[in-house]
């Protein structure tokens, strides 16, 4: 007895399955793929964002603004730039913060109405351990010294990008999860549907002797090859839209001068995704013959 | 080789197929069994291939008793048996080889042996040059000698045949009737259903007469 002739002789009869019913098994095929698509396309657009996300938060910042009238600036400097969490420091003197005020936001006339520059000067600076934990503790033992106004952490955006993306990872999971059904139940039917057709061939081979197994596995195999297919076109699918989305974010990104771009999915991701898919589809297919086998009893 | 033993089959709603059978049939003996139809006949063909379960009593096959046999045991009970049906039972999506073919895969025998024992059975039943075709092309004589190459493909130790020659003509009789005489000298165990008296007359051979599910003495 061979097994690996006999599995491959019901992958050869699953694929000749298939062709003879081109139209059909398309259009199965053509649904899974939109299925998963979905979840992989909101997957792939999520880790964009994300990997986006970490690139401009890479140097987090902390601002330092003085109390109006601070005299001993560079002695201050000398002691931020001592300090052993602090990278670099940048003073931004009141002057110079107006100008830039002025020059970049457009409000130059309200500005110049002013009688007198109303900014502090500050010290921008450049901490060497970029951890959210680190960073508030340097920000909180900074607020104790003398002279220091107000204190800013400017990561305050990224933890509001990062609940926007478990946000968005929750729903993306929700989403792959009732498509994960969907596809289950497409294969459900379909093997449903075989197993109606094909009840004179199973009633045949049970009397002739056939096992339980024998008769379970060209089924097993379509559902494995129908969702293997399937989640080869999602994959395809979603790479084509990338192309399309990456062609418009092109103009985009040149106008802010990033060089952004959607990410496909990674070789491992693929690999995952192609066995998932193929895993729903067995699934999809044992549940169906489980279900429908044993009410064909030869009689 | 099959033993009957107080054999009832009692069906929902109370109809008794069978009642009170007992008998015994040696290995390598050919056995004929009749009645009318509505005797009993398929159904204790049915008991012996463990399609149905006996009410009551014991039904022994090759050892196993089928009142008790586990349901993973019946696959490999029915690989020693070749079932011959009236209905023929073949499948039209298939040519003929392919049809025979059909055991020998569920067996699992490798492809190229598989083919010759394939072409022997069809050999024997005088259907080689038909193998290419669909069972549909067929007349209800060939029909009836492919359903026999199908049970005899995987050369079991016994053949059971329910009303062989049900719808033939006497020429085609004989010649299926022949076909089961030279298994019978080869030692298969052989059980022929048949309600044709002429038959028993030209193939002399023990019988069984069922009468309303009783064995008639």
């Amino acid at each position: 007895m061979s097994t690996l002739n006999e599995h491959l002789r019901v992958l050869r009869f699953t694929l000749r399955h298939m062709l003879l019913t081109p139209n059909a098994s398309l259009l199965n095929i053509l649904i899974i793929g939109i299925a998963l698509s979905l979840p992989v396309g909101g997957y792939v657009l999520l880790k964009s964002v994300q990997t986006l996300g970490a690139q401009v938060a890479g140097t987090p910042q902390i601002s330092v603004f003085l109390a109006s009238g601070t005299g001993e600036i560079d002695k201050i400097g000398d002691k931020l730039r001592q300090h052993p969490g602090i990278k670099r420091v940048e003073f931004v003197p009141r002057d110079t913060a107006l100008k830039k005020l002025q020059q970049s936001t457009g409000l130059a006339d309200v500005i110049g109405g002013l009688s007198q520059n109303p900014l502090p000067d500050a010290f921008v600076i450049y901490p060497k351990d970029g951890n959210a934990a680190a960073l508030e503790t340097l920000r909180d033992e900074l607020k104790t010294w003398q002279h220091f106004e107000h204190v800013q952490l400017d990561s305050a955006w990224v933890h509001k990008l990062e609940a926007l993306l478990d946000f968005g990872r929750m729903a993306v999971a929700i989403l792959a999860a009732l498509l994960s059904f969907a596809l289950i139940a497409i294969t459900f039917n379909t093997i449903r549907l075989q197993i109606l057709t094909r009840r004179e061939e199973i009633e045949v081979a049970k009397l002739i002797g056939a096992t339980d197994s024998f008769i379970r596995r060209p089924f097993l195999y379509f559902g494995l090859t129908q969702g293997l297919l399937g989640g080869i076109t999602a994959w395809l699918l979603v790479a084509a839209s990338l192309q399309l989305l990456n062609h418009q974010i092109g103009t985009l990104t040149q106008l802010y001068a990033s060089n952004f771009s959607l990410q496909h999915l990674s070789p491992v991701d693929s690999l995952t995704l192609l066995g998932f898919s193929a895993y729903l589809g067995w699934l999809g297919a044992w549940f169906s013959v489980s279900q429908h086998l044993w009410q064909i009893e030869p009689r | 080789m099959i033993k009957f033993n107080q054999v009832y089959k009692r069906y929902p709603g109370g109809h008794e197929a069978l009642k009170n059978l007992s008998f015994d049939v040696a290995e390598g003996e050919m056995v004929y069994l009749t009645g009318h139809s509505g005797a009993g006949k398929s159904t204790l063909l049915k008991l012996i291939a463990a399609i149905e379960r006996p009410s009551s009593g014991g039904v022994l096959v090759k050892g196993q008793n089928i009142r008790s046999i586990k349901p993973a045991a019946i696959p490999h009970l029915r690989r020693n048996i070749g079932l011959i049906f009236q209905d023929h039972k073949l499948l039209f999506d298939r040519n003929a080889f392919d049809n025979v073919m059909l055991p020998l895969q569920i067996c699992g025998f490798d492809h190229r042996e598989s083919a010759k024992r394939v072409r022997a059975a069809l050999d024997k039943v005088g259907l080689l040059d038909r193998e290419k075709a669909n069972p549909v092309a067929l007349s209800g004589g060939e029909q009836q000698r492919l359903c026999i190459a199908r049970a005899i493909v995987n050369r079991p130790t016994i053949l059971l045949a329910d009303e062989p020659t049900g719808n033939l003509d006497t020429e085609y009789s004989n010649e299926i009737m022949n076909i089961f005489k030279s298994f019978h000298q080869i030692g298969v165990t052989l059980i022929i259903s048949t309600h044709d008296e002429s038959i028993l007359l030209q193939f002399p051979a023990r019988a069984l007469h069922l009468k309303k599910g009783e064995l008639q003495t």
